[in-house]
């Protein structure tokens, strides 16, 4: 399948693919990791006249630490951040990285990317936002940073203009005993999971102290669900797989779940899946937040 | 063209040069920005052994190494790899002599009809450069982005086992 044609731009540098996409006016994208542009364009469910091509600027894929935080550059690709020793401190970042798609999805699409798309199903927002996320951007008016929460407003909708990229994500580095788990639950590799739980929870012995809870792919944004972090906060949690508070607190996740019926499965199905991910992702991070070693992982049908 | 197809008619496109290494021998050409990498593939550099499964970026049929990494040469265009080295099938024997894993494909029957046969060699390629000794759950989630619709991969896990053993020594 071929996209309609378009015209070809390489930019050699962010302030660049601001400008370039100025001139070239609303006909204009930005191209990516492309991973889920490609495909839209080949169905033409996008038509830009114009791509302006990111991946030719140097210095925009890094991972470094400054200051209490992780900053990743946009075109930092998801594998990239699978294999880093440095991510791996942050275990739900981990977590999400390594099981987006399958390595060849991996090793193309970018962070970056996948927070500027915003899709309803994708991986980053929902693990990103149970953490301090700040998202660095430029647009032709210079450089602001604008918070994950406030970044994302809707369906594949961010606060970016239509000329402004993200060049940075800003991530604070957790307080020691805190601990975090991403679960996603998918058909296969390459599809967009059906749901995906993050948590992340900070312990003070088996006392939860404070928790940060998202539900991914049951809504058209990431949920916090807010019931069952309040439902964690100051209570004792065991390993347990039974552990009622934890059972209890992750039901609250079934009504904050607002899922749509489609191929991937109907509305109950989802409210049913997401609970079941989140209690299970609320054990794995409070076992991590003990320091223990537990491998969290993509969870597949 | 009749003036009822105006989607190509309006955009008059200039063709990009391009410089890629495929298979270790450069392939200049002058493309159209949306011809996909493995277009560029298998009608610019008549290399047919990257097949076209999906067209969706699921399948895995037309993995390629860029640069040593396994990359769905539908999903990327031909100018994105500029400059870069592309490996294919056609790329991994040696003076006549079967790679390694293409022999173990053989040798453990870790393939049917052989349409994602090249795609699955290639990630395992990528598999093996990095972990030379998986276990089978490192290469059931090395190979997820490849679908084979004939085996049930039992003998693809068994080939890349074999392979994996018979590269070490080399």
């Amino acid at each position: 399948m071929y996209p309609r044609s378009f015209h070809y731009h390489r930019a050699g540098s962010l302030k660049e693919a601001v400008s370039m996409l100025g001139q070239l006016g609303e006909g204009a994208k930005f191209l990516a990791g492309g991973q889920s542009l490609i495909p839209l364009l080949k169905l033409r469910f996008a038509n830009p006249e114009h791509l302006v091509d990111l991946n030719f600027i140097p210095d925009t894929s890094f991972i470094k630490e400054d200051s209490g935080a992780f900053h990743f550059g946009a075109m930092t690709r998801h594998a990239e951040i699978e294999h880093s020793a440095l991510a791996k401190r942050i275990p739900v970042l981990h977590d999400c990285a390594a099981g987006i798609a399958d390595v060849q999805v991996r090793n193309r699409g970018t962070i970056g990317g996948s927070l500027a798309e915003a899709d309803p199903s994708g991986d980053w927002a929902n693990a990103l936002i149970t953490l301090d996320t700040i998202v660095h951007c430029l647009g032709p008016d210079g450089a602001r940073t604008i918070p994950l929460k406030d970044f994302i407003k809707d369906a594949y909708t961010t606060a970016l203009a239509h000329d402004e990229l993200v060049t940075e994500i800003e991530v604070k580095i957790p307080p020691k005993g805190s601990g975090g788990a991403y679960l996603a639950f998918k058909r296969t590799a390459p599809v967009y999971p059906s749901a995906s739980a993050a948590v992340q929870l900070t312990m003070a012995g088996d006392v939860c102290e404070d928790a940060a809870i998202a539900l991914g792919c049951v809504g058209l944004t990431a949920i916090r669900a807010t019931e069952v972090e309040a439902a964690l906060r100051g209570k004792s949690l065991n390993d347990n797989l039974n552990d009622k508070t934890i059972g209890t607190a992750a039901e609250f996740a079934r009504a904050a779940a607002d899922p749509q019926t489609d191929m991937r499965g109907s509305a109950d199905y989802k409210r049913q899946l997401v609970v079941a991910l989140v209690k299970r992702a609320i054990q794995i991070a409070a076992r991590r937040a003990r320091g223990e070693q537990v491998e969290g992982a993509h969870l597949y049908a | 063209m009749p003036e009822s197809m105006p989607e190509t008619a309006t955009v008059k496109i200039e063709k990009i040069a391009v410089s890629i290494s495929v298979n270790g021998k450069p392939c200049a050409r002058q493309v159209e920005p949306r011809m996909l990498l493995v277009e560029f593939l298998r009608e610019a550099c008549d290399l047919t052994g990257t097949h076209v499964g999906c067209d969706t970026t699921y399948c895995g049929a037309c993995t390629v190494l860029m640069n040593g990494l396994a990359v769905k040469s539908c999903t990327m265009f031909a100018v994105q790899a500029d400059g870069s080295e592309i490996t294919t099938v056609e790329g991994l024997e040696r003076d006549g002599k079967l790679h390694p894993i293409q022999q173990a494909f053989g040798d453990s029957y870790g393939l049917q009809c052989g349409y994602c046969t090249p795609g699955l060699m290639l990630s395992t390629h990528q598999l093996l450069s990095e972990n030379p000794a998986p276990s089978e759950k490192e290469i059931r989630k090395a190979i997820a982005g490849n679908t084979c619709r004939c085996t049930g991969y039992m003998n693809v896990f068994k080939a890349i086992e074999l392979a994996g053993q018979n590269m070490k020594g080399a």
